[in-house]
Protein backbone atom coordinates (compact mmCIF):
# COMPACT_ATOMS: atom_id res chain seq x y z
CA UNK A 1 0.00 0.00 0.00
CA UNK A 2 1.44 3.31 -0.99
CA UNK A 3 0.75 6.58 0.70
CA UNK A 4 1.73 9.65 -1.21
CA UNK A 5 0.59 13.18 -0.39
CA UNK A 6 -2.50 14.19 -2.35
CA UNK A 7 -0.66 17.33 -3.43
CA UNK A 8 1.80 15.33 -5.49
CA UNK A 9 -0.96 13.76 -7.54
CA UNK A 10 -2.50 17.17 -8.04
CA UNK A 11 0.88 18.66 -9.02
CA UNK A 12 1.17 16.03 -11.70
CA UNK A 13 -2.33 16.84 -12.97
CA UNK A 14 -1.52 20.55 -12.96
CA UNK A 15 1.75 20.02 -14.80
CA UNK A 16 0.11 17.88 -17.47
CA UNK A 17 -2.75 20.37 -17.84
CA UNK A 18 -0.38 23.29 -18.26
CA UNK A 19 1.72 21.36 -20.78
CA UNK A 20 -1.45 20.75 -22.78
CA UNK A 21 -2.41 24.42 -22.51
CA UNK A 22 1.03 25.39 -23.76
CA UNK A 23 0.61 23.03 -26.69
CA UNK A 24 -2.73 24.57 -27.63
CA UNK A 25 -1.29 28.07 -27.43
CA UNK A 26 1.93 27.46 -29.32
CA UNK A 27 1.27 24.87 -31.99
CA UNK A 28 -0.27 25.97 -35.27
CA UNK A 29 -1.19 22.56 -36.68
CA UNK A 30 -4.76 21.52 -35.92
CA UNK A 31 -3.77 17.89 -35.24
CA UNK A 32 -1.33 18.96 -32.55
CA UNK A 33 -3.86 21.33 -31.04
CA UNK A 34 -6.38 18.48 -30.79
CA UNK A 35 -3.75 16.25 -29.19
CA UNK A 36 -3.01 18.96 -26.64
CA UNK A 37 -6.71 19.15 -25.85
CA UNK A 38 -6.67 15.42 -25.19
CA UNK A 39 -3.73 15.93 -22.82
CA UNK A 40 -5.72 18.57 -20.94
CA UNK A 41 -8.78 16.32 -20.63
CA UNK A 42 -6.60 13.47 -19.43
CA UNK A 43 -5.04 15.70 -16.76
CA UNK A 44 -8.51 16.65 -15.57
CA UNK A 45 -9.41 12.99 -15.27
CA UNK A 46 -6.23 12.39 -13.30
CA UNK A 47 -7.25 15.09 -10.84
CA UNK A 48 -10.64 13.39 -10.39
CA UNK A 49 -9.01 10.00 -9.80
CA UNK A 50 -6.60 11.47 -7.26
CA UNK A 51 -9.45 13.09 -5.35
CA UNK A 52 -11.51 9.90 -5.53
CA UNK A 53 -8.60 7.86 -4.16
CA UNK A 54 -8.04 10.34 -1.35
CA UNK A 55 -11.51 9.84 0.05
CA UNK A 56 -11.96 6.25 -1.11
CA UNK A 57 -15.07 7.07 -3.10
CA UNK A 58 -16.22 5.73 -6.46
CA UNK A 59 -17.32 9.16 -7.69
CA UNK A 60 -13.86 10.05 -8.91
CA UNK A 61 -13.81 7.10 -11.28
CA UNK A 62 -17.36 7.84 -12.44
CA UNK A 63 -16.45 11.37 -13.39
CA UNK A 64 -13.30 10.10 -15.05
CA UNK A 65 -15.52 7.85 -17.15
CA UNK A 66 -17.73 10.78 -18.14
CA UNK A 67 -14.62 12.76 -19.13
CA UNK A 68 -13.47 9.76 -21.16
CA UNK A 69 -16.80 9.73 -23.01
CA UNK A 70 -16.48 13.44 -23.66
CA UNK A 71 -12.93 12.98 -24.93
CA UNK A 72 -14.00 10.20 -27.29
CA UNK A 73 -16.85 12.25 -28.76
CA UNK A 74 -14.62 15.31 -29.01
CA UNK A 75 -11.88 13.37 -30.78
CA UNK A 76 -14.35 11.89 -33.29
CA UNK A 77 -15.93 15.24 -34.13
CA UNK A 78 -12.62 17.08 -34.10
CA UNK A 79 -10.94 14.61 -36.41
CA UNK A 80 -13.92 14.68 -38.80
CA UNK A 81 -13.68 18.48 -38.84
CA UNK A 82 -9.94 18.24 -39.49
CA UNK A 83 -10.55 15.96 -42.45
CA UNK A 84 -13.14 18.40 -43.79
CA UNK A 85 -10.84 21.39 -43.33
CA UNK A 86 -7.96 19.59 -44.99
CA UNK A 87 -10.14 18.63 -47.94
CA UNK A 88 -11.43 22.17 -48.24
CA UNK A 89 -8.31 24.26 -47.66
CA UNK A 90 -5.50 21.82 -48.34
CA UNK A 91 -3.71 22.86 -45.17
CA UNK A 92 -4.00 22.47 -41.41
CA UNK A 93 -2.34 25.76 -40.53
CA UNK A 94 -4.64 27.41 -37.99
CA UNK A 95 -3.52 30.89 -39.05
CA UNK A 96 -4.15 30.38 -42.73
CA UNK A 97 -7.68 29.08 -42.20
CA UNK A 98 -8.70 31.69 -39.65
CA UNK A 99 -10.76 33.75 -42.05
CA UNK A 100 -13.92 31.60 -41.90
CA UNK A 101 -15.25 32.48 -45.31
CA UNK A 102 -16.83 29.14 -46.03
CA UNK B 1 6.25 1.65 -2.97
CA UNK B 2 6.07 5.41 -3.33
CA UNK B 3 8.97 5.56 -5.76
CA UNK B 4 6.91 3.90 -8.50
CA UNK B 5 4.49 6.81 -8.45
CA UNK B 6 7.27 9.35 -8.88
CA UNK B 7 8.92 7.40 -11.68
CA UNK B 8 5.61 7.11 -13.53
CA UNK B 9 4.91 10.81 -12.95
CA UNK B 10 8.33 11.71 -14.34
CA UNK B 11 7.74 9.55 -17.43
CA UNK B 12 4.32 11.16 -17.92
CA UNK B 13 5.64 14.72 -17.74
CA UNK B 14 8.64 14.05 -19.99
CA UNK B 15 6.64 12.22 -22.63
CA UNK B 16 3.95 14.92 -22.60
CA UNK B 17 6.62 17.55 -23.07
CA UNK B 18 7.87 15.53 -26.02
CA UNK B 19 4.34 15.39 -27.48
CA UNK B 20 4.02 19.14 -27.72
CA UNK B 21 7.47 19.65 -29.21
CA UNK B 22 7.61 16.96 -31.91
CA UNK B 23 7.37 18.00 -35.55
CA UNK B 24 6.21 14.69 -36.95
CA UNK B 25 2.60 13.89 -35.94
CA UNK B 26 3.28 10.15 -35.68
CA UNK B 27 6.20 10.64 -33.28
CA UNK B 28 4.01 12.91 -31.16
CA UNK B 29 1.27 10.26 -31.12
CA UNK B 30 3.69 7.58 -29.95
CA UNK B 31 4.86 9.81 -27.11
CA UNK B 32 1.25 10.57 -26.26
CA UNK B 33 0.56 6.84 -25.97
CA UNK B 34 3.53 6.49 -23.60
CA UNK B 35 2.16 9.37 -21.54
CA UNK B 36 -1.30 7.80 -21.34
CA UNK B 37 0.15 4.44 -20.33
CA UNK B 38 2.14 6.01 -17.52
CA UNK B 39 -0.99 7.83 -16.33
CA UNK B 40 -2.77 4.46 -16.39
CA UNK B 41 -0.02 3.04 -14.18
CA UNK B 42 -0.58 5.94 -11.77
CA UNK B 43 -4.31 5.16 -11.70
CA UNK B 44 -3.48 1.59 -10.82
CA UNK B 45 -1.19 2.71 -8.01
CA UNK B 46 -3.88 5.00 -6.65
CA UNK B 47 -6.26 2.07 -6.24
CA UNK B 48 -8.39 2.65 -9.32
CA UNK B 49 -7.80 -0.47 -11.46
CA UNK B 50 -11.00 0.00 -13.45
CA UNK B 51 -10.01 3.51 -14.51
CA UNK B 52 -6.55 2.22 -15.42
CA UNK B 53 -8.03 -0.44 -17.68
CA UNK B 54 -10.33 2.13 -19.31
CA UNK B 55 -7.41 4.49 -19.84
CA UNK B 56 -5.43 1.82 -21.67
CA UNK B 57 -8.38 0.50 -23.66
CA UNK B 58 -10.19 3.67 -24.66
CA UNK B 59 -7.56 6.41 -24.56
CA UNK B 60 -4.39 4.63 -25.57
CA UNK B 61 -6.25 2.12 -27.72
CA UNK B 62 -9.29 3.56 -29.40
CA UNK B 63 -8.72 7.32 -29.50
CA UNK B 64 -5.06 7.10 -30.46
CA UNK B 65 -5.83 4.63 -33.24
CA UNK B 66 -8.37 7.16 -34.52
CA UNK B 67 -5.64 9.80 -34.55
CA UNK B 68 -3.24 7.46 -36.36
CA UNK B 69 -5.88 6.73 -39.02
CA UNK B 70 -6.52 10.40 -39.60
CA UNK B 71 -2.81 11.19 -39.83
CA UNK B 72 -2.49 8.39 -42.39
CA UNK B 73 -5.46 9.71 -44.38
CA UNK B 74 -4.17 13.26 -44.40
CA UNK B 75 -0.79 12.09 -45.66
CA UNK B 76 1.02 15.11 -44.24
CA UNK B 77 4.39 15.18 -45.88
CA UNK B 78 7.66 17.01 -45.41
CA UNK B 79 5.97 20.28 -46.23
CA UNK B 80 3.83 20.23 -43.09
CA UNK B 81 6.88 19.39 -40.97
CA UNK B 82 8.82 22.29 -42.47
CA UNK B 83 5.86 24.57 -41.86
CA UNK B 84 5.64 23.58 -38.20
CA UNK B 85 9.39 23.99 -37.93
CA UNK B 86 9.10 27.59 -39.06
CA UNK B 87 6.51 28.20 -36.37
CA UNK B 88 8.26 26.31 -33.64
CA UNK B 89 11.20 28.59 -33.02
CA UNK B 90 12.11 28.97 -29.35
CA UNK B 91 10.86 32.57 -29.29
CA UNK B 92 7.30 31.32 -29.61
CA UNK B 93 7.65 29.23 -26.47
CA UNK B 94 8.84 31.92 -24.10
CA UNK B 95 5.48 33.60 -23.51
CA UNK B 96 3.21 30.57 -22.97
CA UNK B 97 5.97 28.66 -21.20
CA UNK B 98 6.62 31.43 -18.70
CA UNK B 99 2.92 32.02 -18.06
CA UNK B 100 2.23 28.30 -17.60
CA UNK B 101 5.17 28.02 -15.24
CA UNK B 102 3.85 30.93 -13.17
CA UNK B 103 0.48 29.17 -12.96
CA UNK B 104 2.16 25.93 -11.90
CA UNK B 105 4.13 27.68 -9.15
CA UNK B 106 0.93 29.34 -7.96
CA UNK B 107 -0.90 26.01 -7.87
CA UNK B 108 1.94 24.36 -5.97
CA UNK B 109 1.92 27.22 -3.48
CA UNK B 110 -1.83 26.95 -2.97
CA UNK B 111 -1.69 23.18 -2.57
CA UNK B 112 1.24 23.29 -0.17
CA UNK B 113 -0.64 25.39 2.35
CA UNK B 114 -2.74 22.43 3.40
CA UNK B 115 -1.21 19.00 3.67
CA UNK B 116 -2.77 15.56 3.86
CA UNK B 117 -1.83 12.03 2.96
CA UNK B 118 -3.35 10.15 0.07
CA UNK B 119 -3.99 6.80 1.67
CA UNK B 120 -5.00 4.38 -1.02
CA UNK B 121 -5.29 1.58 1.53
CA UNK B 122 -8.86 1.02 0.46
CA UNK B 123 -9.03 0.17 -3.21
CA UNK B 124 -12.12 1.33 -5.05
CA UNK B 125 -13.32 -1.87 -6.66
CA UNK B 126 -14.87 -1.96 -10.13
CA UNK B 127 -17.98 -3.46 -8.55
CA UNK B 128 -18.37 -0.40 -6.35
CA UNK B 129 -17.98 1.89 -9.36
CA UNK B 130 -20.54 -0.02 -11.38
CA UNK B 131 -23.04 0.01 -8.55
CA UNK B 132 -22.74 3.78 -8.20
CA UNK B 133 -22.78 4.25 -11.97
CA UNK B 134 -26.09 2.50 -12.46
CA UNK B 135 -27.57 3.75 -9.21
CA UNK B 136 -27.43 7.47 -8.47
CA UNK B 137 -25.64 8.34 -11.73
CA UNK B 138 -27.97 6.61 -14.16
CA UNK B 139 -29.03 9.87 -15.75
CA UNK B 140 -25.39 10.75 -16.42
CA UNK B 141 -24.93 7.39 -18.16
CA UNK B 142 -27.95 8.11 -20.36
CA UNK B 143 -26.61 11.55 -21.20
CA UNK B 144 -23.22 10.07 -22.07
CA UNK B 145 -24.94 7.59 -24.38
CA UNK B 146 -26.80 10.44 -26.12
CA UNK B 147 -23.53 12.37 -26.44
CA UNK B 148 -21.82 9.40 -28.05
CA UNK B 149 -24.71 8.92 -30.47
CA UNK B 150 -24.60 12.60 -31.39
CA UNK B 151 -20.84 12.33 -31.86
CA UNK B 152 -21.26 9.30 -34.09
CA UNK B 153 -23.87 10.95 -36.29
CA UNK B 154 -21.94 14.22 -36.42
CA UNK B 155 -18.66 12.56 -37.31
CA UNK B 156 -20.35 10.51 -40.03
CA UNK B 157 -22.02 13.56 -41.48
CA UNK B 158 -18.85 15.66 -41.44
CA UNK B 159 -16.57 12.93 -42.72
CA UNK B 160 -18.80 11.91 -45.62
CA UNK B 161 -17.61 12.89 -49.07
CA UNK B 162 -19.89 15.25 -50.97
CA UNK B 163 -22.25 13.52 -53.36
CA UNK B 164 -20.87 13.55 -56.88
CA UNK B 165 -22.99 15.55 -59.31
CA UNK B 166 -24.77 12.92 -61.36
CA UNK B 167 -25.41 13.29 -65.09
Amino acid sequence: MISIPIEHGLYLAAALFLLGLMGVLVRRNLIFMLMSLEIMLNATGLAFIVAGARWGEAEGQIFFMLILTLAAAEAAIGLALILLIYRHFGTLDADRISEMRG
Amino acid sequence: MEITFYIAAFVAVVSTAMVITRLNPVHALLYLIVSLLSVALIFFLLGAPFAAALEVLIYAGAIMVLFVFVVMMLNLGKEAIAQENRWLNPQMWIGPGALSFILLIELIYLLEKESSLLSSAEMVEPQQVGRALFGPYLLAVELAAMLLLAGLVGAYHLGRREQEEGP
